[in-house]
């Protein structure tokens, strides 16, 4: 019986050792498989981020604007990580990055970021949000987690481009358990109906704003009266008219939804199936589908959905291109160069590089990898945030300095978890690592407010969620003393010194080393601790402190 | 044409933050400053501003609105509208202090303030999903994928200005669909507490006043004094308003107004009269806000979806509703709130006039009851009748009401009470134009 216990004690302590060695392991930073240290030049960025560089310098200098310095690699990198995957880079990246070459370390780092499930998983969601919204009631949760599973998979992999991504997402037929991508349709199934239809006029008015960043939602009920809609061609524009809308809607008027097919297109009723009464008619008409601009372009093969997902990712369809560069700066700046996001002119004016992005997209496959470098390596993306002269708003208007944005509540969530361990959480985390971030931060985006699918909105933040940064519980329960959980606590106790554990927490929560004001100031409040205990006190309250700064609270 | 990034969007959070922009100001201030700069261009707006108030048939406005949110979807025939030979279970209609109105007989004690209340009998709505109606009936828009409404509390305290330390748009026993600030900002949400039975959330600081006011100093004398090198002038004041946030944030964990929140300070007695439930704990600190000088409360009360045993399910929430309703009209009547306060009441959407085979109910915008009372409201008055036998045409609204109202009749009855220009044009971020409420007050119910 005794060898029964010992076996099984000895079981449980290699268990608990296999647990804590996971938990507390340090240093797991690979170098990227993708990697290599000319990745720029091999690739032919350099010569388009010149052409971009070149385009916002006119402008500035036509504005007697001056240029803001270029920003340290770290910042750089927290803005990329904070854009890409939602948090700020660990501790451990950031010591893995310290040992690259400076002129190499942001590509190495975008490859990391390429490689890591973070930055698909989180530019899924950033996505989906554009495609299906937020709404997460009973029925729509399952297809809404499906929907952006599958395309955080096609991220990952890497090897679909972004027009095959919103083909699928526009055209596919099928049940939404085995094709995903359905459910950019299923979600506007309406429920109170028989049959659970499709809705077209909600699809037609997400397509075009998605996917072509054109409004046309007004026109839902009404011609354009405001002159804000110009449909037609560059030579020969004219304003929008209340059939443009439905024209658009009837693509997805033949569309059925079958409990055994799941979403699927009737080809052979389609063109009569979608009818509605436009303003000042006594009766509904048929409406025939067509697309509202850039007619030469489309082609009447396939399915009508099919025929729109061709037309909306024609190679010639700028609005495409335009849309997809406009969101990705989005993601990474946390502000479009075009405002509203989705409410791009087809025929400009546009702003600089809009044209030069949107142009590489298209050569290059609609490649998003490579978009995200070129932004990247950018002078705008890679400009300090202040500067040694005088700061005008203008400065920020023409990106003449990296724009201050706050973050997103998931991105602050994000962050104040990563910062508050040492090692990287990310899909090779312990699994209890990762169950906590998720209960962790879905509680926390609950109480600070979820900014839904107003992403970029610029607002300031409100009273309930400095109180939540200040008084609640995610903050204390991730800075006290907790030697397996927390980075405040292990820093604390295994920073050789003073110097060391200020400059240790400055990195693992704002990613920079603090200034030599900073240095001293801090330096001298710890010299105050006399006890092990007063020095987790201490740096319980320095992590406090940072985490409540504006600097940890918006991208800069 | 050349390309400007600011492209002419006048975004509403803009006059805002400082409280101090134009839609702040109101009649005496701009005839103040007309009258003592000489500037004679500033008197049509104010008399412009004068002919709004004038336009409030009982003088001065309403204050503040307490909004009792019934989740779910209460049935219309189990509250505000009962009909003979309806299938209410032997459910019968009751006698209140307002001649000839009547209701279910589940509310004995909400039938002694009916003097005070006015129900709306027909509002019709064209949303019987519950998320999408709760957006309808909070914001009186439907929703839209352009952009997302403010909530009527939110609007209220965009248009009117004040200076407390409380949050002026509190929800209490908030769901997921919670009053929000929609286009005008994260700012105007609702401050959200649960059963107010415990402590406000998040207000207490979570170590020694010395260690916290440590931390505070190094924050703001070390830290942010860093980030702020180099940047534009004003950072704070013009660009991030966190300082700002963080001494508000202190100035309400600091203030003896935080008493508003706390039942405790009420006598038992009072207590008693609102029943020992998180809703009527709810209405009661909701007239304890109101008083300290909150604009608007929205206090919620789950549990009205009754798909099943519709009769049952509507007597259990009665047993909270009615004593609470009732009790915070008396507390507020005798406190001499209720005329600066107004109470709205009711949820979503109504509920089916037949049962289903479950012995429920099932969503029925095409019809249903909201009841409003105090401030700037004639009480006992009703409007609009439903049909006591629909036959059932969802298409044809005029068969099922007498006199139909819309959600956004609602919202400008509201806001014309509070002595709001229901149909003043905001610019929204988009760039779009928007009524605060394209809806048309309804006269009969304004004092």
């Amino acid at each position: 019986m005794w060898k029964r216990h010992l076996l099984f004690l000895i079981s449980c302590l290699a268990g608990f050792s296999a647990l804590g060695a996971n938990l507390l392991r340090t240093d797991r930073v690979r170098t990227p498989r993708h990697f290599h240290s000319e990745q720029a030049t091999a690739t032919g960025l350099s010569d388009v981020v010149d052409r971009i560089d070149g385009e916002f310098e006119s402008v500035w200098a036509a504005s007697g604007l001056q240029q803001a310095p270029k920003a340290p690699s770290l910042q750089i990198v927290r803005r990329l990580a904070l854009g890409l995957m939602g948090t700020v880079p660990s501790l451990e990246e950031i010591r893995a990055l310290q040992l690259v070459p400076p002129d190499q370390q942001i590509d190495w780092w975008l490859s990391r970021v390429f490689e890591d499930r973070r930055y698909a998983d989180y530019i899924a969601e950033r996505l989906a949000r554009a495609y299906v919204g937020t709404e997460d009631g009973p029925f729509l949760l399952f297809r809404r987690r499906r929907f952006v599973s599958w395309i955080s998979d096609q991220l990952h992999e890497g090897k679909t481009g972004y027009g095959e991504l919103v083909s699928h997402i526009i055209a596919d037929q099928g049940l939404w358990t085995d094709k995903p991508s359905v459910n950019f349709v299923t979600v506007t199934s309406d429920q109170n109906r028989d049959g659970n239809p499709p809705d077209p006029i909600r699809l037609a008015a997400r397509t075009t704003r998605a996917f072509l960043g054109v409004r046309i939602d007004c026109l839902q009920c009404h011609d354009d009266r405001l002159g804000k809609v110009a449909l037609g061609t560059a030579t020969e524009p004219r304003e929008g008219t209340q059939i443009d809308f439905h024209e658009l809607a009837a693509f997805f008027g033949g569309v059925g939804n079958n409990g055994l097919t799941g979403i699927r297109d009737e080809p052979s009723a389609a063109k009569d199936r979608y009818r509605t009464r436009l303003l000042h008619a006594e009766n509904e008409q048929i409406v025939e589908p067509r697309v509202p601009f850039q007619r030469e372009l489309w082609r009447e093969e396939g399915t009508l959905r099919q025929q729109l997902a061709a037309w909306v990712t024609h190679v010639e369809n700028r609005a495409f291109a335009r849309m997809a560069v406009n969101r990705v700066w989005a993601l990474m700046f946390g502000k479009p160069l075009v405002q509203p996001i989705d409410d791009i002119p087809l025929f400009g004016p546009f702003p600089p590089g809009l044209e030069s992005l949107a142009d590489d997209f298209v050569a290059n496959g609609y490649d998003l990898r490579r978009l995200i470098r070129l932004i990247a390596h950018s002078e705008v993306f890679q400009a300090d945030s202040r500067a040694a002269f005088e700061l005008q708003p203008m400065h920020e208007d023409l990106w003449a300095v990296f724009p201050l944005i706050r973050l997103r509540p998931e991105q602050v969530a994000g962050s104040v978890l990563q910062a508050a361990s040492l090692n990287t959480i990310d899909a090779q985390s312990n699994i209890l690592w990762q169950l906590l971030k998720f209960g962790q931060q879905n509680d926390f985006v609950q109480a600070y407010g979820d900014m839904g699918e107003d992403e970029f909105t610029d607002r300031g933040g409100t009273i309930p969620q400095r109180l939540l940064m200040m008084n609640g519980d995610l903050i204390k329960e991730r800075t006290e003393q907790n030697i397996v959980l927390n980075a405040s606590s292990r820093i604390a106790l295994f920073a050789p010194d003073h110097r060391t554990a200020i400059e240790s927490a400055y990195l693992a929560v704002l990613t920079r080393r603090p200034s030599s004001t900073e240095a001293a100031h801090f330096e001298a409040e710890f010299a105050e601790a006399r006890t092990a205990a007063d020095r987790l006190q201490a740096v319980e309250d320095l992590y406090w402190t940072l985490m409540n700064s504006t600097e940890f609270l918006w991208n800069h | 044409m050349s390309w400007h990034p600011s492209a002419g969007i006048v975004n509403p959070t803009s006059d805002v933050s400082g409280c101090g922009g134009i839609s702040h100001w109101n009649r005496r201030t701009l005839l103040r400053a007309a009258g003592l700069s000489g500037f004679a261009w500033l008197t049509p707006l104010a008399h412009s501003l004068a002919r709004a108030e004038e336009r409030l048939p009982g003088g001065a406005p309403a204050k503040s609105v307490i909004v009792l949110w019934l989740q779910g979807g209460p049935s219309q025939l189990e509250t505000f509208d009962p009909h003979p030979n309806a299938e209410t279970g032997g459910m019968a209609a009751i006698e209140t202090r307002a001649p000839g109105v009547k209701i279910c007989e589940l509310y004995p004690r909400l039938a002694e303030q009916m003097d005070v209340v006015s129900l709306v009998r027909s509002v019709v709505s064209k949303e019987g999903d519950h998320e999408r109606a709760t957006y309808n009936v909070k914001t009186g828009y439907r929703p839209d994928p352009t952009l997302i409404h403010p909530s009527i509390g939110a609007v209220i305290c965009h248009q009117l200005r004040d200076d407390i330390d409380l949050p002026r748009h509190v929800s209490i026993l908030p769901n997921v669909w919670a009053a929000r600030g929609g286009y005008l900002g994260d700012q105007f949400d609702a401050f959200k507490i649960s059963d107010p039975i415990g402590p406000v959330p998040f207000v207490t600081s979570r170590v020694p006043d010395s260690r916290y006011h440590k931390r505070l100093a190094n924050l703001t004398d070390v830290v942010e004094t860093e980030f702020a090198r180099g940047r534009i002038k004003g950072l704070d004041e013009r660009r991030t308003l966190h300082q700002t946030m963080t001494a508000n944030a202190r100035r309400l964990m600091d203030s003896e107004q935080l008493k508003a929140f706390d039942v405790r300070e009420a006598p038992e007695s009072l207590r008693k009269t609102f029943g020992d439930t998180p809703f009527g704990r709810g209405c009661l600190v909701a007239a304890r806000l109101v008083k300290a000088g909150v604009r608007c409360v929205e206090v919620s009360l789950a549990g009205w979806d009754t798909h099943a045993n519709n009769h049952d399910g509507h007597r259990t929430q009665a047993e909270i509703l009615d004593p609470a309703f009732a009790a915070l009209l008396r507390h507020l009547r005798d406190d001499g709130l209720l005329d600066q306060t107004l109470v709205l009441c009711g949820g979503e959407f109504g509920r089916t006039p037949t049962l289903n085979p479950l012995g429920g109910r099932d969503h029925w915008p095409h019809g249903f009851t909201l009841a409003l009372a105090g401030g700037g409201i004639a009480g006992g008055r009703v409007v609009g009748e439903t049909n006591p036998k629909p036959d059932g045409d969802e298409k044809e609204p005029a068969r099922l009401v007498n006199d139909p109202r819309s959600i956004a009749d609602i919202h400008a009855t509201i806001l014309r009470a509070l002595g709001i220009e229901f149909d003043r044009e905001l610019i929204t971020p988009i760039g779009r134009p928007m009524k605060l409420s394209d809806g048309h007050p309804i006269d009969e119910l304004l004092a």
